[in-house]
């Protein structure tokens, strides 16, 4: 009987919240805005019985946005919302747009008429999802293995101060790289 | 809970996401517009697991990959708002639009 409760609850406060990232006056308020959205939608998902899934939703997303909020106040304008912020270009286009998708999202939910399965729901999802990653899954575990892992190499090369082109210069033809201490590699 | 519900929980999430990708200026504020559409990925791939296809478990396999994007998108994107920054001390999309055709 809470079930249905619990559910509109987090929908609406998901859906709320959401909004609320791109109205807040600071960027703070808005990465924990996001991080509210998300843990309202990680209870829609905990409702269908998927424990382990929404447990990993609620413990990365809090991370995800504590590094986010470090990040904001490196780089951010007002990040405490001491003063009005607009920050957006082509608002109405926007507007348009994202609203045109919605209405015809909502119009495919309501109108196609959605399989729906009478069998027995499995004991143990989290069983049944290990099972399938180690086994007829395996390939998408070894692609999303090989995206995180370049991942990590393009955000170290990216991130990096100086690169080759600074150490060897525009050609690459310098004899000795160009560091601003002594060591470190070919010297 | 009916998986139209969900599913209308998912549209909303995914429209608000795709109009903060649009209309914010700040780059990491488009992150955070691509990490609503993503969210709407993960609620969708749930609702379906449990209302189509409980026997099966690509839907959960979907909200895997979806988690491991939204960690992607991030750790990409503050790399790219950080090399961006460190070069030409720009954190508004309408200052690096070099590419534009």
């Amino acid at each position: 009987m809470w079930t249905p409760v619990v559910f509109w609850v987090c929908a609406a406060g998901s859906v709320a919240t959401g909004v609320a990232v791109f109205r807040v006056n600071s960027m703070a308020r808005a990465t924990f805005a996001l991080l509210a959205s998300f843990l309202f939608a990680a209870g829609t998902i905990l409702l269908l019985n998927l424990a382990y899934l929404g447990v990993l939703v609620v413990l990365m997303m809090i991370m995800e946005m504590v590094v986010m909020v470090v990040f904001m106040l490196m780089y951010m304008m007002n990040p405490a919302g001491l003063m009005p912020m607009t920050m957006v270009h082509n608002q109405k286009g926007s507007l348009a747009i994202a609203g045109g998708v919605f209405a015809a999202l909502a119009a495919g939910i309501l109108l196609v008429p959605w399989p729906t399965s009478d069998q027995p729901r499995p004991v143990d999802p989290t069983r049944a999802l290990g099972e399938a990653l180690m086994g007829s899954k395996m390939l998408v575990m070894m692609v999303l293995g090989l995206c995180l892992f370049a991942t990590m190499v393009a955000t170290v090369v990216l991130a990096h101060h100086r690169g080759r082109y600074d150490r060897y210069g525009d050609a690459l033809r310098a004899k000795r790289p160009d560091d601003p201490v002594r060591g470190g590699l070919d010297r | 809970m009916t998986l139209q519900e969900y599913l209308l929980l998912a549209a909303a999430l995914f429209s608000i996401g795709l109009y903060g990708a649009l209309s914010q200026q700040s780059i990491v504020m488009i992150m955070m517009g691509l990490e609503l559409m993503a969210n709407a990925v993960i609620v969708g791939g749930a609702a379906f697991w449990y209302f189509a296809s409980p026997t099966r478990p690509d839907g959960q396999v979907v909200v895997l990959v979806a988690v491991t994007l939204m960690a992607v998108d991030m750790a990409i994107g503050f790399a790219v708002t950080t090399a961006i920054f460190r070069r030409r001390d720009v954190d508004l999309t309408d200052s690096a639009a070099d590419l534009r055709g």
